[in-house]
């Protein structure tokens, strides 16, 4: 049998390091700030595109994603790793994707986007790093509990093709309705004509990245919160030292680039609540735990055929068009009219979840 | 005398999981475990050469089967 090159310890560096050099290159290239790629920011932002929620600055089908899903397929499809499967509790993973998001969005980004934050020199992501932590700490207590949603069911080859198919939909949206400058509607697709939906490489550029990163990271099973929750329940770095390259790999990019701006104050796209940025990563890194993987794990399972990270996926974009109809979503000024509220009922679930949902197997 | 898990169908953790409670709970010194995705076969051989096991990789259509010996 072959061996996977990046399931090797130097593989998952590899990719770390390419997601690290890529995302800061994609901001020189017009991305917001600090936010290269962040999984979170870009679905909510494909939430907005899509009009399901009416938060004007933030609304662009971002390619990258539509890259990531399509890269993953062409990796399972072309090394046999591509399985359709669904059945493993569907809708308790739309709800911890909702809840997911919610808790991202207090923060105001995915781990990807809290370690891109970090190498730019932004210290709120330490806070919210160390609630990502926490919270998949808290998930670690419940699979050693005995939490599981069950197994999945092989289904059919197609169905496992349907969340593909949709990306490959939005992407050819995107070209029969173009961005059109100043204008903050095309064809049905919504854009943004200032705030950070208005910040974005060119597409073409996007989904190439998205591309490779797509391909790789399904081959390397990259996940930040893989990362953590394999170290405290294995005491297993490998995870871990693709997040510590792609870290690494990121804070030179941004030296390089001067993208590099130290401090707590007036960082793109954050707030300074130590406190919320803490609470709302551990509510995103329970909710990651629980479902199984951090929203880009899910976005490269559901290319490769995982019907149930689908459900996820599409958890997420939900919770970001709740977020920003009910005002849930932090933003540089601070957190929403209704974030603790939300934070508090995320909790709520997840703890039901992880409590009730034990079976022996 | 070997354990058999069938961690088919679940996702990682949980394969990893049961294999390493399986080496608790167990005293046999060999382990059949079943796995139907290739993040799972990595996961559980990661974990088991960590611990010093000998794994066997072997594909049987969509599916794996880990044949694990623990050291002496």
């Amino acid at each position: 049998m072959v061996k996977n090159f990046f399931s090797t310890r130097k593989g998952i560096i590899t990719v770390g390091a390419v997601i690290g050099i890529l995302a800061p290159l994609l901001q020189k290239l017009g991305n917001p700030g600090n936010m290269g790629i962040c999984v979170a920011c870009f679905g909510r932002d494909i939430a907005g595109g899509l009009g399901l929620h009416r938060a004007d600055v933030v609304q662009y089908l971002r390619p990258e994603i539509i890259g990531f899903v399509l890269g993953s397929l062409a990796a399972a499809l072309i090394f046999k790793d591509y399985r359709a499967r669904t059945g493993s509790a569907p809708f308790v993973r739309f709800i911890l994707g909702v809840f997911a998001m919610i808790g991202a969005l207090v923060f105001l980004g995915c781990p990807w986007r809290a370690l891109l934050r970090l190498s730019g020199g932004d210290w709120n992501a330490i806070l919210g790093l160390a609630g990502l932590i926490c919270g998949i700490w808290i998930g670690t207590l419940f699979l050693k509990n005995g939490y599981n949603l069950g197994r999945t069911q092989k289904t059919h080859f197609s169905a496992g093709l349907l969340m593909p198919l949709v990306m490959a939909g939005f992407l050819i949206l995107m070209l029969i309705y173009p961005q059109v400058a100043q204008e903050p509607k095309s064809g049905v697709l919504f854009y943004s004509v200032k705030g950070p939906g208005a910040s974005h490489a060119p597409l073409f550029i996007a989904i190439g990245s998205g591309l490779i990163i797509g391909f790789i990271a399904q081959r390397s099973r990259f996940c930040t919160m893989g990362a953590f929750r394999d170290l405290i329940l294995f005491k297993q770095v490998h995870l871990l030292s693709g997040v510590i390259a792609l870290i690494a790999a990121a804070l030179v990019m941004n030296l390089i680039l001067g993208q590099f701006h130290m401090g707590f104050e007036k960082q793109p796209v954050a707030h300074n609540l130590h406190i919320w940025n803490f609470i709302g990563m551990a509510l995103a890194g329970l909710a990651f735990a629980l479902a199984g993987g951090c929203p880009g794990r899910q976005i490269f399972l559901s290319g490769e055929g995982d019907g149930d990270a689908a459900v996820f996926v599409f958890g997420m974009i939900t919770g970001s068009a709740f977020a920003h109809n009910f005002g849930l979503a932090s933003s540089p000024a601070g957190l929403g009219p209704h974030g603790m509220a939300a934070v508090a009922a995320g909790f709520a679930a997840c703890l039901f979840i992880g409590f009730t949902m034990r079976k022996t197997i | 005398m070997s354990t058999t898990i069938d961690a088919r169908g679940l996702s990682c953790p949980q394969p990893v999981l049961m294999f390493m409670d399986a080496t608790k709970s167990s005293a046999d010194k060999e382990f059949i475990v079943l796995v139907d995705s290739d993040a799972s076969m990595e996961n559980v051989s990661r974990a088991a050469e960590s611990k010093n096991c000998t794994v066997t990789v072997t594909r049987q259509a969509d599916e794996y089967r880990l044949d694990i010996v623990r050291p002496l």
